[in-house]
């Protein structure tokens, strides 16, 4: 069993638990490929079927611990409730764009616009956690992340003030909330 | 319906005009980045959802597939976006790139 | 509808000569990659609005799927090539 460097693996005591909970990801990555098959393809002929079935059998067989690390069923809830972020990160990215947009057609441009860096410290620590906070942060116009290493610290470039003063509050809330991290 | 398809393309469109003339007015490579990175993802957003609504007409299981695939398409962009411009980034803060700031002429 | 598309993709191309003018004439080369990877995101809507002038939009959405993947991993490995070269970037800046 691979021991996931977020360190959520802890009990590899059992046999029996390791052969459940791997081959519990080996279902999940054989579903998830069959149904992009399905997607991708498009055509139910039985040939295609049994074609796609036997390629995704193989794909899972051999890569069920690169999607799904340690496989508990706290990924359920995280799975959950990262759908439910999912409608605010939206509303958000289209708020903040129209924010971009009226910068990037204003006239004097160059006196609203203020570039700095700003730093941070979180204390996320799991992988999945930080790199969701930094896809989130770099898709929400008027920031990027520049920097992002494994214990947390987060370097911003932030386009104006306005922009660079609504980080870390709500976002790093919510990113903790979903993955069951302290801020 | 169709009056709706017209709307979200003429937004993307919009959102496109904008990115571009972000890219060329930006003074800074930093700050190019904004527009070019994220502007274009939600143009691609409104673009895809009109052209799948406008797929969608002759509602069938083929145009429902290749209505799933388009978000597809989406998905993967709002997937890789943030990481090509997290890549150009870095490689322009290794190449040791400062970035503009206001002049403040204090002499 | 389809003189619609047409307008709206001949608007596209338009768009597209405004990033390439910062392909051309950026003044460092990651400037230039910013131009490439807003061609290419504008080449996907593109290839669908192609695939639906011409009534073939099943073949053409998977192009478009492929142009996607092509144009991400072309910029990845052109930002990974040009990580450490010093000397390049001599004026980034456009007063």
């Amino acid at each position: 069993m691979t021991v996931s460097s977020n360190g959520i693996a802890k009990n590899d005591g059992k046999p029996t638990s390791t052969f459940f909970k791997s081959f519990f990801s080996f279902l999940i990555t054989f579903i998830l490929m069959f149904l992009s098959w399905l997607v991708l393809s498009g055509k139910f002929e039985p040939l295609l079927l049994w074609l796609g079935g036997i390629s995704s059998f193989l794909v899972a067989y051999y890569f069920y611990d690169l999607l799904f690390p340690a496989l508990e069923t706290g990924y359920v809830k995280i799975f959950f409730r990262f759908v439910q972020y999912c409608p605010w990160l939206i509303w958000e990215i289209i708020k903040a764009n129209f924010h971009l947009l009226y910068l990037s057609f204003h006239p004097r441009m160059k006196e609203l616009i203020d570039p700095h860096i700003i730093t941070f410290k979180s204390n996320l620590k799991s992988d999945i956690a930080i790199t969701t906070l930094a896809n989130s942060i770099t898709l929400t116009p008027g920031t990027i992340t520049v920097t992002a290493d494994s214990d947390g610290v987060f370097k911003v470039h932030a386009i104006d003030r306005e922009s660079a003063e609504a980080l870390p509050g709500i976002m790093l809330e919510k990113v903790a909330r979903i993955f069951g991290e302290e801020i | 319906m169709d009056i709706l398809v017209i709307l979200l393309l003429l937004i993307g469109l919009l959102f496109f005009l904008g990115g571009a003339v972000g890219i060329i007015r930006m003074p800074d490579f930093y700050s190019r980045l904004h527009p070019a990175g994220k502007l274009d993802t939600l143009g691609i957003l409104a673009m895809v959802m009109g052209l799948a609504l406008y797929n969608l007409h002759h509602f069938s299981l083929e145009s429902l597939l290749l209505s799933i695939k388009m978000f597809l398409i989406v998905f993967f962009v709002f997937l890789a976006s943030p990481t090509a411009t997290h890549s150009i980034v870095d490689a322009g803060m290794r190449a040791g790139l400062r970035h503009w700031t206001k002049k403040k002429r204090k002499v | 509808m389809n003189i619609f598309f047409l307008s709206v993709a001949l608007g596209l191309c338009f768009l597209m000569l405004f990033s390439m003018y910062r392909t051309l004439f950026g003044p460092t080369v990651l400037d230039r990659l910013i131009g490439v990877n807003a061609i290419g995101s504008k080449t996907v809507i593109l290839l669908l609005l192609i695939g639906f002038l011409y009534e073939r939009i099943d073949m053409f959405v998977d192009i478009a799927l492929a142009y996607a993947f092509l144009n991400f991993i072309a910029v990845l490995a052109a930002s990974r090539y040009f990580h450490k070269r010093k000397g390049l970037y001599e004026e980034s800046f456009m007063d």
